[in-house]
């Protein structure tokens, strides 16, 4: 069994393309779709990647990860956020909140398969 | 015999010549070329308009009745002249300082530019010049009688009316022409004063002329001439002291005191300097003008038959001796010496009409406030045309009305005393702080009355307005008040007894009155200008050697400059005379220098003061106060000016800042706009290019294939829609929607609209009333239909019930038709409902619907683009959204 990827996206055509090829890549996929709940789901299993989308209903992406990198269990987790706003701010504030990797859509799949390599073998 | 149509020719031509004269002065002046129009010498002929036709014809006749008594005439003005230089030269500077216009302004402008004071001379000036007018009306008429009946015509009164009118009119022409071209405030009018300069050398040569002739062509030699003299009765004639001293007064008085006198000596002086010139050379002139009188008055009398007029033996005597040239030279002398006093009182007084009774009335009468001052020179200018043509017109009338009988110059004297009255509020104005407005209008009231009584009206002759028993008994029996014999003193002469008391009582008047009374600050100020003009108005103040220390004034420079620029200033003078370091010693040449930097910034008077102080030790006067606080009350003005500049400064700059503030905001909602544009773009841009890679790769079995395409075609639509509609919303909100309005049924229309919206009818149940739709509509059908489907298809998004239910109620509310959409979920939530309307302000939990929440945006705007709204109505237990749409 591979590693587990945990995919906290909102939108369900992108929820099924990137688990469809993270799955045929050979990762374990589990996704989540609404932003207040995201944090009680990661802390039920921490993945051992977390691929998080910024503008989520309920709470955005930014809070999530502060939340995830002020928890010990999750400190040291690889999050790469998706985000479909690509301005540089974006990036910055992504990266100073402690993202691992940060991703503007829309993104080709090689791109998500080698950033997910990258992570998780790190 | 010479023809009179000669006479009347060279008239003409010496006339159309004075017009070339003026015209050609006045192009010159126009051209700036002043230089010689204005020199020294044009200046003392222009002051020989004193010698009218008055002096002219009349000094011979006068002579020929009282003998060297005419001379009092010539000896006023040369005293004041010779002895009084200096009040005239005062009066000369005084006039430039205040730019005054007229004697009646100098005496109006003294006491605090009182328009009641310059009216009142005004008035004086009219009624005591207006028969001086008419006199030299009648001197021109009479000596063209006197060509007339020498060519064996008799001339009618009415002939003689006939050519005075003509004459009156061609100096109105004239006067108008050259006297009221330019209105600029010195008042001077070149044309005019090279024409009577001009005039003024020929009179003095026709006399010469005739007198020459007289004396070497008649009498045969001085020496016969004087044998004649002394042959005579003239010779006979004793001086009474106190007429000769009371006419040498009145002369000299009215030569400064007469309107055209102060128009040609201070209006139209360009150059104080002209002054010592005329201080010699009009005396001369004077002298020159009096040489022959008595010869040509005694020649006349022995040799002119019985009873003939000695005013015109000036032109009798050639006549009679058979020389016409010298006889028309002699008339074109007369004729210049009365049309140049015309010319130059005329345009005086209409000067002071316009100046001092018709502006104030006009602007006292506009109650609008402040004229536009285009206006007032308008109205200036028309003012003084008219009044030139009353003028005139008075003069004739009065001619007309005297009948010409009296003789020149009782006529002369009579304007003389009258504009006398003028002298003591001028004298007590121009050397005595203390005189104020209501000394000055007392003064002259008395004087005028006095004069009038006792002089003026009796000038009509007994019986004429006074009656023979007012002469003898006095008004009413008052013994005291006849008009010959005032207070009951009798057996003075007439002449003297109305200078003495109209003189004694005037000056009283001013003297007391002014002393009992207060004047206004004004009056103080002006008071103080015109008695200490030479103070005043002189750039070149001249500090005397002062007892002052360089520290001292450099301290005091310190306050007011400014440390820096007081050392800079001290240090570049002592620089200057050689010496080290930054005090330099304290030369009049550098107080005075000081004074001028110190005035930049506190204003003349007051560093005039201030270093006053400080140099000579002087105590500061009243006066320096006076002008310190007019000056601070400019400044204070202009301070006020600057405070209020500095508050319109301030509500700009906030205006300024609102408005950055609303482009920071504007531009904040745009960066929000784009952000928001690129997230709906790039979600299912990102699912599209997602599959298509998945597509590509090839590994996919047929149904997940299938599958996939359908994504990537819903996307596709899903972007086309976004872009539709911000498309839509960019037109309708720069409002440059295109209307298409039609008529159409409101049923139709929501028919049209369910069926488009693609709403699942067995899903959801919509209820509607057909006969509250039946009603037609002319509006944007298309656009109307738009909205519609919008509110249907949110329904099916977003109503959560188990049962969806949507209710279309249509009904008319206040001139409108409202239709509600009401479904039965759980509708928007409160805080949200003001929103919702908003770009972008798809509910967040709602996100799953597909819209990427601009609908209601574009909704909101089609209806307030077809006048109509839409709006959410809360507590309808589900979504209820109202439309209303104008019926009319």
């Amino acid at each position: 069994m591979g590693q587990r990827v945990l995919l906290i996206e909102d939108e369900p055509n992108i929820i099924e393309a990137v688990s469809y090829i993270l799955s045929r890549d050979g990762w374990t996929v589990h996704t989540h779709s609404d932003g207040e709940t995201a944090i009680e789901k990661v802390m039920q299993g921490v993945p051992d990647l977390i691929i998080l989308d910024v503008m989520l209903p309920g709470r955005s992406g930014y809070d999530i990860l502060r939340d995830l990198r002020a928890s010990a269990e999750t400190k040291e987790t690889p999050v790469m956020m998706l985000t479909a706003r690509g301005q540089a701010k974006d990036r910055e504030l992504a990266i100073g909140l402690g993202a691992t990797q940060f991703m503007t859509k829309p993104f080709s799949n090689a791109e998500v398969l080698e950033s997910v390599r990258a992570l998780a073998g790190s | 015999m010479i023809s009179f149509n000669l006479l009347v020719l060279v008239s003409l031509l010496y006339v159309a010549f004075l017009f070339i004269v003026a015209f050609v002065a006045e192009r010159r002046a126009a051209l700036g070329k002043t230089g010689w129009l204005r020199s020294s010498a044009i200046y003392t002929l222009s002051l020989s308009i004193y010698c009218t036709a008055w002096t002219f014809y009349g000094a011979v006749g006068y002579a020929a009745r009282s003998g060297l008594e005419f001379l009092t005439i010539y000896l006023g003005p040369t005293l004041v002249m010779i002895g009084w230089w200096w009040l005239v030269r005062k009066l000369v500077r005084i006039g430039r300082a205040q730019r005054l216009t007229s004697i009646a302004d100098l005496i109006s402008s003294r006491f605090g530019k009182s328009t009641g004071l310059g009216m009142m001379v005004t008035v004086l000036a009219i009624v005591g010049i207006t028969p001086y007018i008419a006199l030299q009306l009648q001197s021109v008429t009479q000596s063209i009688a006197v060509f007339a009946a020498s060519s064996g015509e008799i001339w009618a009164q009415r002939d003689l009316d006939g050519a005075a009118m003509w004459v009156a009119v061609g100096l109105a022409v004239f006067t108008v022409v050259f006297g009221t071209r330019n209105l600029d405030a010195h008042e001077r009018h070149d044309g005019i004063v090279l024409a009577i300069a001009v005039e003024a050398v020929v009179k003095l040569f026709a006399l010469i002329a005739v007198g020459v002739f007289v004396v070497w062509g008649v009498a045969g030699g001085v020496g016969a001439t004087m044998d004649l003299i002394d042959a005579s009765a003239q010779s006979q004639w004793a001086p009474s002291p106190s007429r000769w001293i009371g006419l040498i007064f009145v002369s000299g008085a009215a030569f400064l005191c007469l309107p055209r006198m102060f128009q040609v000596l201070v209006v139209e002086n360009s150059d104080e300097r002209a002054l010592g010139t005329a201080s010699w050379a009009f005396p001369t002139y004077l002298m020159l003008m009096s040489l022959f009188v008595v010869p040509i008055a005694v020649v006349g009398l022995d040799l002119m038959p019985e009873g003939s007029n000695p005013d015109l033996f000036v032109v009798t005597l050639p006549l009679s001796e058979g020389r016409e040239g010298l006889a028309i030279l002699a008339f074109l002398g007369g004729f210049s010496s009365a049309t140049s006093m015309v010319i130059v009182a005329t345009l005086a007084l209409a000067t002071m009409v316009s100046n001092h009774i018709v502006a104030p009335s006009w602007l006292t009468s506009r109650t609008t406030g402040a004229a536009v001052s285009g206006d007032v020179r308008g109205v200036v200018v028309a003012s003084r045309r008219i009044a030139i043509g009353v003028i005139m017109a008075l003069g004739y009338i009065y001619f007309r009305l005297s009948g010409g009988g009296t003789a020149l110059a009782a006529i002369g004297l009579v304007s003389f005393t009258g504009i006398m009255q003028v002298l003591p509020a001028m004298i007590g104005g121009v050397f005595w702080r203390g005189a104020n407005r209501w000394g000055a209008g007392a003064g002259i009231a008395i004087g005028f009355a006095i004069w009038a009584w006792t002089q003026f009206l009796p000038s009509f002759g007994v019986d004429g307005v006074i009656s023979q028993a007012v002469f003898d008994n006095g008004p009413f029996g008052i013994n005291w008040l006849r008009p010959h014999a005032l207070f009951g003193i009798d057996g003075i002469d007439p002449l003297v007894h109305v200078a003495f008391w109209s003189m004694l009582l005037n000056s009283g008047a001013v003297v007391l009155v002014s002393v009992l009374t207060f004047p206004n600050p004004l009056e103080r100020l002006q008071g103080a200008q015109f008695v200490n003009v030479y103070d005043y108005s002189s750039d070149a103040r001249v500090w005397s050697q002062s007892a002052a220390q360089a520290e001292d004034l450099l301290v005091m420079t310190q306050r007011i400059l400014g440390s820096a620029e007081a050392q800079a200033v001290f240090r570049a003078e002592a620089q200057m005379q050689g010496k080290s370091g930054f005090l330099p010693d304290v030369t009049p040449d550098f107080i005075g220098k000081l004074e001028r930097e110190m005035s930049g910034s506190i204003g003349a008077a007051a560093a005039h003061a201030m270093i006053g102080q400080l140099t000579e030790g002087a105590t500061v006067s009243v006066d320096d106060l006076m002008a310190v606080a007019d000056e601070t009350a400019q400044i204070v003005e202009y301070s006020n000016q600057l405070e209020a500049k500095s508050a319109e400064q301030e509500r700009t700059a906030r205006a300024l800042q609102e408005a950055n503030d609303k482009l920071t905001a504007l531009s904040i909602q745009k960066d929000a706009f784009l952000s928001q544009i690129s997230h709906e773009l790039r979600t299912p841009m990102t699912s599209i290019r997602s599959f298509s890679d998945i597509l590509r790769d090839g590994e996919v079995d047929g149904d997940a294939r299938r599958r996939f395409a359908g994504i990537i075609h819903d996307e596709t639509n899903r972007l086309t829609r976004l872009l539709d509609d911000l498309l839509d919303l960019g037109v309708l909100e720069s409002g440059q929607v295109q209307l298409n309005i039609a008529e159409g049924r409101l049923a139709d229309v929501l028919d049209r609209a369910v069926l488009a919206s693609g709403i699942d009818e067995t899903r959801v149940s919509i209820s509607r009333r057909a006969n509250a739709e039946a009603v037609t509509l002319s509006t944007d059908l298309e656009r109307l239909s738009q909205v519609f489907i919008n509110l249907i298809s949110n329904v099916a998004k977003y109503c959560d019930a188990d049962k969806p239910e949507l209710r279309i109620i249509v009904r008319p509310m206040e001139g409108q038709l409202v239709v509600d959409f009401c479904d039965n979920g759980t509708g928007v939530p409160e805080e949200s409902q003001s929103v919702i309307f908003e770009k972008f302000s798809r509910l967040e939990d709602e996100g799953k619907a597909g819209g990427a929440g601009l609908g209601l945006a574009i909704c909101r705007q089609i209806m307030t683009a077809i006048g109509g709204g839409i709006a959410y109505l809360p507590g309808q237990g589900g979504a209820a959204f109202r439309v209303t749409i104008p019926t009319a």
